[in-house]
């Protein structure tokens, strides 16, 4: 399958274009914050709860609170209708997530609490990872949660020899690299990478850059979702 | 965990004919359905019941039938309690709470025949349609039960079988065949309230879900709660259930 | 960032990690780095003289010592009662905090799972333990009427600058009222579901201006 024709790809775009983004914040009743981000083919609902008194006690840390991420994908989210339940690669993608969240929240204000943090893919394309981190900022916001900054991320890949954004369905299964990163857009620190397929030196450095100024887009999209909730617009 | 004060005051209120958001004892919340919302899904659809929303998608694959069943279809319904949906519900196995749902929808559908299973058998004894259907609860404001069935029954009417996927044939239209809706009530003193809110559903002393079809006639009920019912107050359930479920059942076609 | 303009009044909005300004000094809901200061919630930003606060708009009721607030029992003890506050940390009120001469395993006699107590916050300490006092002014255990709740952020809407706001619903619905800082409101007598309408609808406006002329006008309407 040719994956980039006439110097498009597959699905129209041009190598740093982004798929069509939709943001919106404060979309449940019974959580904390919330937020629902359409991207491409993407549908994903964040809810944060808490802080919240972490239990059973035995798991409180005196001095922080715990950040805990579940990251899920509906059995009907999929082609291949998926099981309930975790796998593995729900549960190493909730780890990173926490992990990467960890970092932006004023933890140390909450001694012997969690925050809790639930991700669910309500219909899949690629790139869920990032469109759930994106989901989870806005929704950490809303909840009120203090923080250093944002967490924003896109994903890079090289299709065809090319390196280019916001890799698709196709993309991500035919490509040679996909690289999804997620940045503190304010001093630009890397708070999640991976990495799969082959890049060389100067391929990595061009892609990076590309995700990096695609993840200050995403922030923009992210405070406006904020503030059309906030203000009222 | 609510409050005596608030305990009271909702008991006191439905002692004097009136509810908490201002309803009438039998008037369901506003009920929004859209249809078609996961294209990886071969039908599905988002109920909101006034704040309790929930999806429901429609997987379909082919399998081996029961072996009682040889020429039949094969019907798997689940229902997962997202932890995002309330402060109270937890990640992990199915509770209790989530098996009933999904059994009472199941048997609602199953015996009420909306689905011809007979109609998805591909090889008699051999290769048949199994259906999955998956009821996702995103956001618990009370009455699950019938957000969870509305929800059934609209991605059900959404749903296209994916043959031409698989290799036998070309895909079809599912056919749904009866509308049976499910109303659910509570019992709070002597009042009896339909679609219960959470705070209701809280103070209940007694539930009952009636699922009635287009005849007019009773295909499912589960009663639930430790409190009772008088066989009066049961038939005057029924009763609404019938004028309420004709409503919803527009909605949903 | 956004500017709300209102004849000559302003509320900005800002966003966590939104700069705030230079050589400030960081109040509640900011952070500073070297001397720039950053807000570390959403909420509205609030300059006075040198100090820049960001008062939030969302969030849940973290307590601090002196608030009054409204709580529900969720445990009770030999010689203490455990109460759920609205916050991520339940309070302990001790049976010497209490009102009443309680001896030692009769606190149940007294209070019960799902009372609800108007109650301050006595203490607080460095891993946010919470302890409660009902021996002031006004403090009991109360029936009847009504508890709602509303977001907590949306409190000091709800009491107005210097009280106003609360002083116009209570003259004006007859209502007795206890404004929790945690976000309950209990209400009492009068015409209790006039002032539940009039604070639903400060949380909903929360964000506007003229508020309390609006609800001026709201309740003289009703």
């Amino acid at each position: 399958m040719e994956l980039i024709k006439d110097g498009k790809r597959i699905d129209g775009r041009s190598f740093d274009e982004l798929r069509p983004i939709k943001i919106e914040a404060g979309v449940l009743k019974r959580a904390d914050g919330s937020a629902y981000v359409e991207w491409g083919g993407n549908k994903v609902l964040a809810a944060v709860y808490g802080p919240r008194e972490a239990q059973p006690r035995h798991i409180q840390n005196p001095t922080k609170a715990i950040v805990s991420c579940r990251y899920n994908m509906a059995a009907f989210s999929v082609s291949d209708r998926k099981r309930q339940g975790p796998d593995r690669r729900s549960v190493e993608i909730s780890k990173i997530v926490s992990e990467a969240l960890d970092r932006v929240i004023f933890t140390e204000q909450f001694p012997r609490a969690t925050i809790d943090v639930y991700m669910e893919v309500l219909q899949a394309d690629a790139g869920t990872r990032c469109t759930c981190l994106t989901a989870a900022s806005v929704a950490l916001a809303d909840a009120g949660i203090p923080m250093r900054d944002f967490v924003s991320a896109c994903a890079v890949g090289k299709v065809d020899g090319q390196i280019v954004l916001d890799l698709g369905k196709e993309e991500d299964n035919l490509g040679e690299a996909d690289l999804p990163i997620a940045i503190m857009p304010r001093t630009g620190e890397i708070l999640l990478l991976q990495m799969d397929g082959h890049l060389t030196m100067e391929e990595f450095n061009k892609a990076v850059t590309l995700g990096m100024n695609a993840c200050m887009k995403i922030y923009e999209m992210q405070k406006e979702a904020l503030m059309k909730k906030y203000t009222g617009d | 965990m609510l409050s005596e004060i608030k305990r009271d005051y909702i008991c006191q209120l439905a002692a004097k004919g009136k509810r908490v958001d201002g309803r009438k004892f039998d008037e369901p919340r506003e009920i929004k359905i859209e249809k078609g919302v996961a294209k990886n899904a071969e039908g599905s659809a988002l109920v909101k019941l006034g704040d309790t929303s929930v999806m429901v998608g429609v997987k379909m694959a082919p399998g081996e039938p029961y072996p009682d069943t040889q020429d039949s279809g094969v019907l798997t319904t689940s229902a997962e309690l997202t932890p995002l949906a309330s402060p109270t519900f937890e990640s992990g196995p199915p509770s209790p709470e989530a098996i009933e749902i999904a059994r009472v929808v199941d048997r609602g559908i199953r015996e009420s025949k909306t689905v011809d299973f007979k109609k998805l058998c591909i090889t008699k004894n051999e290769k048949v349609w199994v259906l999955f259907l998956d009821i996702h609860v995103l956001d618990y404001d009370g009455n699950l039960f019938d957000a969870s069935s509305i929800g059934a029954l609209s991605a059900l009417t959404d749903t296209v079988v994916p043959a031409k996927r698989f290799e036998i044939g070309e895909d079809f239209k599912l056919e749904v065949e009866h509308y049976p809706v499910s109303c659910t009530s509570v019992k709070i003193g002597s009042a009896i309230l339909l679609d219960p809110s959470l705070d209701e559903e809280t103070v209940a002393d007694a539930r009952l879900t009636v699922s009635i079809d287009e005849n007019g006639d009773i295909r499912a009920m589960q009663k639930g709660l430790n409190g009772s019912f008088t066989l009066d107050e049961v038939k005057s359930i029924i009763n609404s259930s019938k004028i309420k479920g004709d409503r919803i059942r527009e909605l949903i076609k | 960032m956004i500017i709300m303009n209102s004849k000559n009044k302003k509320r900005e909005i800002v966003l966590p990690g939104e700069f705030l300004g230079e050589n400030l000094e960081p109040g509640p809901g900011v952070y500073n780095e070297g001397k720039q200061a950053y807000a570390s919630v959403l909420g509205v930003k609030s300059v006075r003289a040198n100090r820049v606060n960001v008062v939030p708009l969302s969030g849940r009721y973290i307590p601090k010592v002196h608030d009054c607030i409204i709580g529900t029992i969720i445990e009770v003890g030999p010689s203490s009662w455990l109460v759920d506050i609205n916050s991520p940390y339940p309070a302990l009120l001790h049976i010497t905090e209490s009102p009443w001469r309680v001896d030692f395993g009769d606190a149940a006699k007294f209070l019960n799972i799902g009372d609800a107590v108007l109650v301050k916050v006595s203490g607080v300490d460095e891993i946010k333990r919470v302890q409660v006092t009902m021996k002031d002014i006004g403090l009991r255990k109360i029936t009847g009427g009504q508890l709602m709740e509303i977001p907590p952020s949306r409190i000091p809407r709800v009491i107005g600058k210097g009280g106003s706001m609360i002083s116009l619903i209570k003259r004006s619905t007859k209502c007795r009222m206890f404004v929790g800082q945690n976000g309950r409101i209990w209400l009492d007598g009068g015409n209790v579901s006039t002032a539940v309408a009039a604070i639903k609808k400060i949380e909903k406006e929360a964000h506007t201006f003229g508020l309390t002329d609006a609800i001026g006008k709201y309740l003289e309407g009703k």
